[in-house]
């Protein structure tokens, strides 16, 4: 083969490999989905934000609408202090409230924003007063036992062993 | 007293090939650059061993993409979950079966072509000629080779893991009936650019480097004899492979250790 020929394959080799790399970073991961629109960034204390990482999806009505960016521990109050970027054309009122919650059963945890009634939007650096954490399994089915002991009444939890009281 | 003899030598054997080891491959990086100077070997040595080895890249990227597809999806439909079939295949792909199937298939189909050709000169006393010559070999023979090695095992892997993902969207949309919106966002959501695929292509590069240099290695260090040639040919592939397999136990746990 000429030497033209081999560098022309080569050429289209080095190519096809960097349209691979194109095709991973863009279609088969996040990069296409950072977003060139720059959004502005509020704040929220969650008492506990269960399994919350930045980069989660921030979603109102479904539609996702930002990322979180960043969480910390207040050292002040013992919270979970999430930074989450919202995008800019997307303007909720300032006394809007924040979840989080879990999409599916075992699916992964997201922000939900439910909108306020206030006239004034929220700006950026603002914090989201009203939180509601994440539903630890552990506490719901602890808060279920009490309840249960609770209608049960007078029967001493200690002592009862597995099905004492029926 | 005698097997206490015995084991020093052995020691010493031992360390003093790795240490013959390390020197070669020194020298090579050595001669790098003088190689980069004369860049049309480096391009018919690309063509050598990234060009000719597509076909066999690209044929085994869509065989595991398919494989993967149908059976995770066996896996998946059980807890109702199939939509996160393009992710398992996308991470498994990109973080580990890329890089180590490329890096083991191209052990085997340019590492042990390397070594044959270098062992043949040798052989031949090509080497040796040219060393009369005063041409360095390690910057006209083998510079050339490791770096055609080291530019190509990335690419080889970046379409390897790129064939196995549109693979398993043929066969989770194509066939299997999959939405192709779910297929595609809930990869884009959970794999990172940097995290996984950033890591995964530094994963192929050591791969691409150590599986070149041990060719390159076990060629120019051949017995000039047939059989020397055929046992150093063998002793690449397994030495290629075991090196790549131990060496992504490593990199795994110091990448995604934490994730």
């Amino acid at each position: 083969m000429t030497k033209k020929g081999i560098e022309t394959l080569v050429g289209l080799f080095v190519l096809l490999g960097l349209a691979g790399l194109v095709f991973l970073s863009l279609k088969a991961a996040n990069l296409g989905t950072f977003s060139t629109r720059d959004g502005y960034t509020v704040t929220a204390r969650f008492d506990n934000i269960g399994g919350l990482k930045p980069r989660s999806p921030v979603r109102s009505a479904g539609v996702t609408v930002g990322r979180v960016t960043s969480i910390t521990l207040d050292s002040k109050t013992f919270q979970g202090l999430v930074t989450m970027e919202l995008d800019k054309s997307v303007q909720f009122p300032r006394d809007s409230s924040a979840k989080i919650l879990t999409s599916g059963l075992l699916g992964d945890q997201y922000i939900g924003i439910e909108p306020g009634a206030e006239e004034k939007n929220l700006a950026a650096g603002d914090v989201i007063k009203q939180t509601q954490s994440a539903v630890v399994l552990e506490n719901l089915i602890g808060q279920f036992l009490f309840s249960k002991a609770a209608e049960g009444g007078t029967a001493p939890a200690a002592s009862a062993p597995a099905g004492g009281k029926k | 007293m005698n097997a206490v003899a015995t084991l020093g030598a052995r020691t010493l054997g031992v360390l003093r090939s790795f240490g013959h080891a390390a020197v070669f491959f020194i020298e090579l990086l050595r001669a790098t650059p003088a190689a980069l100077r004369r860049f049309g070997l480096v391009v018919t040595q690309i063509h050598a061993i990234g060009n000719l080895s597509l076909l066999i890249i690209v044929a085994s990227g869509m065989a595991v993409g398919f494989v993967l597809a149908l059976q995770m999806y066996y896996a998946l439909v059980t807890y109702g979950a199939t939509e996160s079939l393009g992710l398992i295949v996308n991470l498994s792909l990109v973080r580990e079966l890329g890089p180590v199937v490329a890096a083991l298939l191209y052990a085997g189909r340019a590492g042990t072509s390397l070594t044959a050709e270098i062992g043949l000169m040798k052989a031949g006393e090509q080497i040796a000629a040219m060393e009369m010559m005063a041409i360095d070999p390690r910057s006209r023979v083998l510079a050339p080779r490791f770096i055609g090695g080291v530019v190509s095992m990335p690419l080889l892997a970046i379409l390897f893991s790129a064939v196995g993902i549109l693979c398993a969207y043929v066969v989770a949309v194509l066939l299997i009936g999959v939405d192709a919106g779910n297929f595609w966002s809930i990869m884009q959501s959970r794999v990172d650019v940097w995290r996984d695929v950033g890591n995964g292509i530094v994963k192929s590069f050591v791969f691409g480097i150590i599986c070149t240099a041990v060719a390159l290695y076990q060629g120019y260090e051949t017995e000039a004899t047939p059989e020397g040639v055929a046992y150093a040919t063998t002793r690449t592939v397994v030495i290629s492979s075991l090196a790549v397999l131990g060496m992504d136990f490593v990199l795994t746990a110091l990448m995604f250790s934490t994730a």
